[in-house]
């Protein structure tokens, strides 16, 4: 089983293949991140910081559905994620083990090794790398929407960014630009409730991200970041304005952070009982149930799932922790062009 | 006496000003509840009370912004740059409102912008610049960068009194690895003066921040091969002492800058025009530098390595020098 | 909707001015009817002096009109109290008329002579005095004003002030980062900072439709989570009423309110702007409704003055602003090595020095 090639979900509703395209994906996001942050990163294998989005994969992958892969890049969307979308690289065939290569830094990560954790991009596969300046992608996706709109195709940009983000400048003027120009850009909020240690009431004074949408002229949507059919839903209306050139919309998926803003930080601020409520709405146990009802899958089936993606993990972490560091003096490559390291894949 | 680190002599500076003067407040990211990223101003949101330890929405130009104007007002406002990576998004606010009021209509701008700067911890190309020189470049600021525990309290409390613009560049590298023992009174580090961290009379080595200690580990090297290395630690890079480094100059003769900062528009190649015009004719050998390659800062450790200057980097163009 | 490469027609529409409301007093006294005519004929007289010295030659830089917006300017700035923070923008001379800046200090700024606010060193509106105006001057980059006036209003709070802050941006100034940042900090924060939009239709050759997708800033209103109203900016009195609302909430610790003014550009972005972009049409369909035309109706109609009382205001106020004029374009530049110090604070710069 493998994440979809192509997003025909958005047209006509999921079928069963995806359906359980969406639950493998998940669920491969969910493994993969814990065995990075609470193994690899606790045995010192991990180079730096690690960002992980658990509890919040129901986002990535109901809005990753409807990313356009046909190989094409004059009809392929272009997804910008930001840290804790690691799904929407596992969607978009960056491999669990190039991603973790570029968490270990070594040389066989879509980075090479210059920049860590979730920085990573790759234009073959249509990903742009975001930057720790956050709603710095912003207007950059607005800018590759507007190439499409000048070449008169129907291709989309997704752009994930969090609930802090939504007070930067650069978050600011890219929807405002793209609401005024009509781009074809989805913007999609992971609303997690925190910023590091700022809760939603310190970020704004509107209740939900959502809310925002009016001062731009655009439509704003909010639904349960944790019912993945939900997120799939509201996104897929986005994409059909989108595509049909109406303009940008902004989707957020109300959810909750499960761990602290990185591995170091234990989100003692949290409280307790709020963690304990959210944890009983896991997004993945909560679809693997409802497809259990539906009698898509059974638990052996579920069972078997989660082995067979645990061995897919321990296959990738073999191949990254084999994988050669970049040489000192690569160091230098890749500034300018034509200064080695150009065609990278 | 108790040692104490590098990032508790910033914190001990800041909550000494705050309770020395109630115009001085603080704003930021995860600053209050958090402690800080780095809990620099653990514990201040209980001292101080959320009227003046303040969680901002992520908004690095409004932080600055609201600092100017409270700064106006006749406040004292400390704003932290979570990382001083992100002080690039309030450069407006900085180099345009904070740095050009006072000469354009006379009204000062007393506040301080602070945050972590500087490599070493694996951080990647967000999370270890030195911007220090964009800065540098400005008319209307002051920039300084501590290398030592009580410098960081001295200079954190010089700048909070400062009545013009200051930057205070951090490094991280530092925070929990040097520690000494800190006078109980309250002192300054005055800003714009640099210090002589060791006497010598065959090189002079200039450099700031975290570089100081792989200098005085390469100054200690090239004693045992008979050289005597001065090492000043220039402390203040807007105003720089430019005193200092005349005086050992022409007491040497040689002259080597080493910085952390990337080569083209690193503070060398300003110290270094200073030195030509200047003392020239004391001068027996090239002015030399030890910087990071022009590369942002990498991520992977053998291109950090590759890029950060260290004691080797640093011995080998001394002993070039020396060999003038 | 088709998307095609082809320009899209741009329907300007909502620029057109609907139907004016008569003006109504919401309570003032006869004197301040008459203070608030006064800085509005003022202001318009000396703008016509600045814009004559301008095509003759005099002024350094730019000068940028607020022609046909004066009634956003007297009307939010006469509703503060004196000690109300208040940053202008450069279309609004009114406002610091207003807080008692003369014409001979906007001539010697304008004129970049020696004794001027700034010295010389900067032009139009970009200078203050906080201590003796509560005025904080902006810089050219928009927007930065009001992260800087939250700082105001927080100061303000953090000292148990009930002052309010107030400052200005236009409808092309609300795209920047700045704009976003310093309001959603204002909003969650509640702070007493009240922001008037501008909404004279054009950011230089840009119109309405291309800056924003909204066709009144008032709804951006809920988008920060805090008050928003949207009034006719011609009208004196219906802006003033509307600030002294947003002031009253202020300092009931109710925060920042959005005040949308709504009127027309009537010049070019600057003097040097012929406003070639702008259908004929629009301009001429602004022309009944200039703010102190309207405004000297209503003194007249209601008794407090009659028309020759208006011309012999007018005449009086052109005499003082001629002799002002005359007076700066008699003073001094500054010495060249004069654009030194002041950089950092030195004996000398330690405050401002103007007024002397």
């Amino acid at each position: 089983m493998s994440a979809p090639k192509g997003a025909r979900a958005g047209e006509r509703g999921p079928d069963r293949a995806d359906l359980l395209a969406m639950l493998y994906t998940m669920k491969l996001t969910r493994a993969l991140e814990e065995r990075i942050e609470r193994r690899l990163y606790r045995q010192g294998k991990i180079v730096g910081g690690v960002y992980v989005g658990r509890g919040q994969e129901a986002i990535s992958v109901g809005a990753g559905m409807h990313i356009r892969r046909t190989g094409d890049p004059a009809r392929d969307d272009v997804v910008f994620p930001s840290h804790r979308d690691m799904a929407v690289f596992l969607m978009q065939g960056i491999e669990p083990r190039r991603v973790l290569a570029q968490y270990m830094g070594r040389r066989t990560g879509p980075t090479r090794g210059r920049d860590g954790n979730m920085h990573m991009g790759d234009m073959t596969h249509r990903v742009v790398s975001f930057i720790s300046h956050l709603g710095d992608t912003i207007p950059v996706a607005a800018g590759c929407a507007l190439t499409f709109r000048m070449h008169g195709t129907d291709q989309v940009c997704f752009a994930f960014f969090g609930d802090g983000t939504t007070s930067r400048g650069d978050w600011h003027s890219g929807v405002n630009l793209a609401a005024v120009q009509r781009l074809p850009v989805v913007f999609i909020c992971n609303n997690n409730q925190y910023a590091y240690s700022t809760p939603l009431a310190r970020q704004m004074a509107v209740a939900r991200v959502a809310d925002r949408a009016v001062g731009y002229g655009i439509p704003g949507e909010s639904v349960d970041g944790n019912d993945v059919l939900a997120v799939h839903d509201a996104v897929g209306r986005a994409v059909a304005r989108a595509r049909a050139g109406v303009g940008p919309t902004l989707v957020e998926g109300v959810t909750f952070r499960m761990t602290g803003h990185s591995a170091h930080d234990d989100a003692g601020y949290v409280p307790d009982a709020t963690l304990e409520e959210w944890r009983g709405r896991d997004p993945i146990a909560r679809f693997a149930g409802q497809l259990e009802t539906r009698g898509l899958v059974d638990r052996a089936g579920l069972v078997e799932l989660d082995r067979r993606i645990e061995q897919e993990i321990d296959t990738a972490v073999g191949g990254a922790e084999s994988d050669p560091w970049p040489a000192p003096e690569e160091c230098l490559e890749g500034v300018y062009h034509g200064t080695g390291g150009d065609a990278w894949r | 006496m108790a040692l104490t680190t590098y990032v508790e002599a910033i914190r001990q500076g800041i909550w000494e000003e705050m309770e020395r003067d109630e115009r001085v407040f603080l704003l930021g990211e995860d600053i209050g509840i958090y402690g800080g990223a780095f809990k620099v101003t653990e514990g201040m949101l209980d001292r101080f009370g959320e009227m003046r330890v303040i969680d901002t929405p992520i908004a690095e130009s409004a932080i600055v912004g609201a600092a100017i104007g409270a700064a106006l007002m006749g406040m004292r406002p400390v704003a932290e740059m979570q990382f001083i990576d992100f002080i690039s998004c309030a450069f407006d606010q900085i180099t345009n409102f904070a740095a050009k009021n006072r000469y354009r209509w006379g009204a000062g701008v007393p506040i301080v912008i602070r945050g972590p700067a500087g490599g070493g911890v694996h951080g990647g190309p967000f999370h270890s610049q030195n911007p220090e020189m964009y800065y540098v470049h400005t008319p209307g600021l002051k920039v300084v960068t501590p290398a030592t525990a009580y410098d960081a309290k001295g200079l954190i409390k010089a700048a909070i009194r400062d009545e013009d613009p200051v930057l205070y560049l951090e490094h991280k590298y530092l925070y929990r690895r040097i520690k000494e023992e800190l006078p109980s009174e309250d002192y300054i580090v005055p800003i714009g003066r640099a210090a002589v961290r060791r006497e010598g009379r065959d090189l002079t080595m200039l450099t700031y921040a975290a570089m100081l200690y792989p200098c005085l580990e390469a100054a200690e090297d090239l004693r045992r091969e008979g050289h005597e290395v001065e090492v000043i630690d220039l402390r203040s890079l807007l105003p720089l002492d430019k005193d200092a480094i005349l005086t050992s100059a022409k007491k040497t003769g040689k002259a080597m800058i080493v910085h952390e900062d990337t080569r083209t528009g690193g503070i060398a190649g300003e110290i270094t025009a200073i030195l030509n015009e200047e003392v020239f004719e004391y001068l027996d050998g090239p002015v030399l530098r030890v910087t990071a390659p022009d590369t942002p800062v990498p991520y992977s450790p053998p291109l950090e390595k590759f890029f950060l200057p260290d004691k080797d980097k640093i011995l080998a163009t001394a002993r070039q020098l020396l060999a003038y | 909707m088709k998307r095609s490469g082809a320009k899209a027609t741009i329907d300007l529409a909502g620029l057109y001015p609907g139907p004016a409301r008569p003006i109504a007093n919401p309570g003032l006294t006869r004197d301040q009817l008459l203070e608030i005519h006064r800085l509005l004929r003022l202001n318009r007289i000396v703008e016509d002096k600045l814009s004559a010295l301008y095509r003759q030659g005099h002024i350094t830089g730019g000068f940028f009109s607020s022609l046909g917006q004066e009634a956003i300017s007297v009307g939010t700035a006469f509703a503060l109290r004196p000690d109300d923070p208040l940053a202008p923008m450069i279309r609004n001379i009114g406002s610091v008329l207003a807080r008692g800046v003369t014409p001979g200090d906007l001539f010697l700024q304008y004129l970049a002579r020696r004794d001027g606010p700034t010295r010389g060193r900067d032009g139009t509106l970009h200078f203050g005095n906080v201590e003796r105006f509560a005025l904080i001057g902006p810089i050219s980059h928009l927007g930065t004003l009001i992260p800087v006036m939250a700082g105001a209003a927080l100061a303000a709070r953090m000292r148990g002030e009930d002052r309010v802050a107030l400052t200005y941006i236009g409808d092309g100034g609300t795209s920047t980062g700045d704009f976003h940042e310093g309001f959603n900090l204002a909003a969650v924060l509640r702070l007493p900072l009240i922001l008037v939009v501008e909404n004279n239709g054009y950011a230089y050759s840009t119109p309405l439709p291309r800056q924003v997708a909204i066709a009144s800033f008032a709804e951006k209103g809920p988008a920060y989570g805090v008050a928003a109203e949207s009034v006719d900016g011609t009208d004196v009195l219906a802006v003033y009423a509307a600030t002294r609302r947003a002031a009253d909430r202020g300092r009931r610790g109710e925060g920042p309110t959005l005040l949308e003014c709504r009127a027309f550009r009537m010049k070019g972005h600057a003097e040097h702007d012929d406003m070639r972009y702008v259908p004929k049409d629009l301009i001429e369909a602004w022309k009944n409704r200039d703010p102190i035309d309207r405004f000297e109706a209503f003194l007249v109609a209601e008794g407090h003055l009659r028309r020759a009382d208006l011309e012999t205001a007018a005449a009086t106020l052109s005499r003082g602003v001629d002799a002002a004029a005359e007076t700066a374009l008699a003073a001094p530049l500054p010495e060249p090595h004069e654009a030194l110090g002041g950089v950092l604070c030195e004996p000398g710069f330690e405050k401002p020095w103007w007024p002397a």
